[in-house]
């Protein structure tokens, strides 16, 4: 029987479960998450800035590279009380963009990104492109040598997370007719490269990337031999912190809903105890459950061959399960109100199907499942 | 606590490894119950009775029991390692379940020294088998009812009334029995008193109910006149409710001192999995309809969380929101998963679906039709999945009582 992963629990992962519970409660409530819809950039600089002083943004960076010398297990449980408080920031982009240089990047482009990575410089990954196939390394984007001695990039990214704050910009593209990645300065992006684009999750910031008429330097070429595997890893690592972000999300979907449970009564009775309403609130709290162990075993075996695979997309397939079932069941059980935008319920429903739909859904991962199963 | 070396417990498994290896009968040429509910004929008794008592003696149940009423007073980490060892060689079932699992940890709970010494060895050996009479014909999960009565009568009680869904009934030598010994209280939970009742004595009768598989299995209890020895009451009279409800921790669970060993094989979801690859249909192996695959990834994924949900409640941070959360939705999760991935498993043999144990032409001897029909005791016993969804809801989740 092959290893499917296991449970496995750092003291760093508990120190920073503990901490980070506390900071994602006071520093964003849900009036917080409100305001921030409206505001421009999405997120709060000031509350930016104490996560980079907390050390998050360099968890996973190498101690050589300015940060702390973890991993992403010990993300995991940052990003997870994030998304149970539906907390905005660019710190998922940066992460992985980190992740690329340090799996993928060349040794001078680690001593040059990663230290500022680590002080809290934004940075994001460029992946999808308008055909929105979820497969790690289907790409159509070009580089090509340029008689100027540098490169020039051509095509479209879309769903570039974070696009508007990043320093950096690493997408995937074809160079010399395989797979590659490019680190994009903000600045070599001509005006008019970005387009703010209009999400179903109104929390996060995407951009469209016009790549046309950008060049970069050769030097800005990640590692070529290792492009395979750093999209591989990169394709992993967005699923592993998605479904963090999801199940902290469910947690609190299913609070939100058994708060209104037991206060709201209809008919002469508290609706919590009718048990039409309390069976799939229960359903929902057992899918929680599973997807979160299926979480941290991912975040313990994420580095392992193979099995850490199977982990992350079962983590990433339940998590979908999960999030989806529970938020969709806190508009219904919310009755009227819960179609209204004041109702809490759709924010957590729109990030759901926010992250399904980036770097891959329930059906995706499970499809990928079977053949690493069967 | 004991300090456990690394090395006798590896060496301890070692041996286990080797006792199971050797001493695991593959085929006893009939078929062997699934769960301890399903024992349904004298061949099944025997041989399971004689395969615990085998287990016990070669030192790998009880274990951690300790050594003054039987059991072999190791740490748990050894009767855990025998109970891997026991799996992986796929030994048949612990038969003494109700006595393994809730009276004996009941016992050394809140049992006498008295009781401690005279019942901890038989339930091991399965010298004595016992049975549980919560259930009574018309009370479903709604326990606190009882209406059985046990009125005192020197140094005895006398006991009148019925009890239904006695597993091992046939079999048992004692009954934890809940009686009501005051009919007249304000609250109906204040009446109630918990007994450890001979079974094989007058006035005690019982009758086998044919379930839905066809087989044996339970049996219904009655009491006429029956005369129990008042030194076989658990705590003081009046107080068998909260006797009661620790008994659920232990059948539940929800708390440990279980004596080991396993009482259910469940059907396992790669088991099912290889079914899906011999199965065909239309030429080709079921599992290549994307709908089949779909689904038994989402059964594999499934009972991958029930057993990363088990060693999760190890780390205490990650269970710190709902601490009594996994355990309690353990029972509902599954339960449902097991009759679900049954069910499953009958679509995926197709037109033999129709065949049931006793035709040549069943898949496996009809197994899954046997396990899937038999996978309601778990979804019904022990408090049927609708009322443990109401546990799970009011006790965890802290929703309204319905």
């Amino acid at each position: 029987m092959q290893d499917l992963g296991r449970i496995g629990f750092s003291e760093d992962q508990a120190a920073l479960l503990d901490v980070a519970t506390d900071f994602c409660l006071q520093r964003s409530p849900v009036s917080t998450v409100r305001r921030l819809i409206e505001d421009e950039l999405g997120h709060d600089p000031a509350v930016w800035k104490e996560m980079g002083e907390l050390g998050w943004l360099g968890i996973a960076i190498p101690e050589d590279f300015g940060g702390s010398g973890l991993s992403l297990a010990e993300v995991v449980p940052v990003v997870e009380q994030m998304g149970r408080r539906l907390m905005t920031g660019p710190l998922i982009s940066a992460t992985l963009a980190a992740q690329a240089l340090a799996v993928g990047g060349t040794e001078a482009q680690k001593l040059a990104v990663l230290p500022r990575l680590a002080e809290g410089l934004a940075a994001t990954i460029a992946l999808a492109e308008p055909d929105f196939d979820w497969e790690a390394d289907t790409v159509a984007c070009q580089a090509q040598d340029a008689a100027d001695g540098k490169l020039a990039l051509s095509g479209q990214k879309v769903l570039v997370a974070d696009a508007g704050v990043a320093q950096w910009i690493i997408a995937s593209v074809r160079y010399q007719d395989a797979p590659a990645l490019v680190l994009i300065p903000a600045a070599a992006l001509p005006a008019g490269a970005l387009r703010r684009e209009t999400v179903i999750d109104e929390t996060r910031r995407s951009f469209a990337l016009n790549l046309d008429g950008v060049s970069v330097s050769k030097q800005d070429l990640l590692d070529p031999a290792l492009a395979g595997t750093t999209l591989m890893h990169l394709h992993l690592a967005a699923n592993l912190l998605a479904a963090a972000d999801m199940v902290g999300g469910t947690q609190s979907c299913i609070d939100y809903t058994v708060d209104y449970l037991k206060t709201r009564v209809q008919f002469g009775k508290l609706i919590g105890s009718y048990q039409a309403l309390k069976h799939p609130t229960v359903d929902a709290y057992c899918k929680y459950e599973q997807a979160r162990s299926h979480l941290y075993a991912a975040a313990h075996c994420f580095g392992e061959q193979g099995t850490g695979e199977i982990a992350v997309r079962m983590a990433k397939a339940a998590a979908d399960a999960a999030y989806s079932f529970a938020a969709d069941r806190a508009i219904q059980f919310h009755g009227g109100f819960g179609f209204t935008y004041d109702c809490d319920a759709q924010l957590y429903r729109r990030r759901a199907i926010w992250h399904a739909a980036n770097y891959g859904d329930a059906g995706f991962h499970k499809a990928k499942l079977a053949r690493l199963l069967f | 606590m004991q300090t456990v070396d690394p090395k006798d417990l590896a060496a301890f498994e070692a041996d286990a490894d080797a006792w199971f290896n050797e001493n695991v009968v593959r085929d006893p040429g009939f078929m062997l119950p699934l769960t301890f509910m399903e024992v349904g004929t004298d061949q099944q008794f025997n041989f399971l009775r004689d395969w615990q008592n085998k287990v016990y003696e070669a030192g790998y149940l009880g274990a951690a029991w300790p050594k003054e009423y039987g059991g072999g007073g190791l740490d748990q980490a050894f009767q855990n390692a025998a109970t891997r060892a026991m799996r992986r060689h796929h030994g048949p079932i612990m038969l003494n379940a109700i006595g393994l699992n809730w009276t004996g940890p009941l016992l050394l709970n809140m049992g006498s020294e008295e009781h401690k010494k005279a019942h901890l060895k038989g339930i091991l050996s399965a010298e004595d088998i016992w049975c549980q009479g919560f259930s009574e014909p018309g009370n479903g999960s709604d326990l606190g009812n009882a209406q059985t009565r046990a009125v005192r009568d020197g140094d005895h009680y006398v006991v009148n009334g019925s009890k239904i869904w006695t597993t091992l009934g046939r079999y048992a030598k004692y009954m934890i029995l809940l009686a009501r010994t005051d009919p007249d209280t304000p609250k109906k939970y204040d009446g109630l008193s918990f007994f450890l009742a001979p079974m094989k004595i007058p006035g005690v009768e019982t009758n086998p109910i044919k379930k839905l598989t066809g087989e044996h299995g339970f049996t219904q209890t009655f009491f006429t006149d029956a005369r129990i020895p008042a030194t076989g009451l658990m705590g003081v009279e009046g107080g068998g409710w909260k006797v009661a409800m620790r008994t659920l921790e232990f059948e539940r669970g929800t708390r440990g001192g279980q004596a080991g060993g396993y009482v259910a094989v469940g059907s396992n979801a790669f088991e099912v999995l290889d079914l899906a690859k011999r199965m065909t249909r239309s030429g080709k192996p079921v599992l290549d309809d994307p709908q089949v695959a779909d689904q038994m990834v989402e059964f594999l994924m499934e009972i991958q969380a029930l057993s990363l949900n088990g060693q999760r409640t190890q780390v205490p941070n990650l269970v710190a929101d709902h601490p009594q959360g996994i355990p309690l939705a353990s029972k509902l999760m599954g339960t449902e998963m097991s009759r679900r991935l049954n069910e499953f498993a009958i679509r995926l043999t197709g037109a033999r679906g129709a065949y049931y144990v006793g035709e040549e032409e069943a898949v496996d001897r009809g197994v899954w039709a046997r396990a899937y029909l038999n996978s309601f005791s778990a979804t019904i016993g022990g408090g049927t999945s609708q009322i443990q969804a109401n546990i799970v809801g009011e006790h965890v989740l802290g929703l309204p009582k319905s």
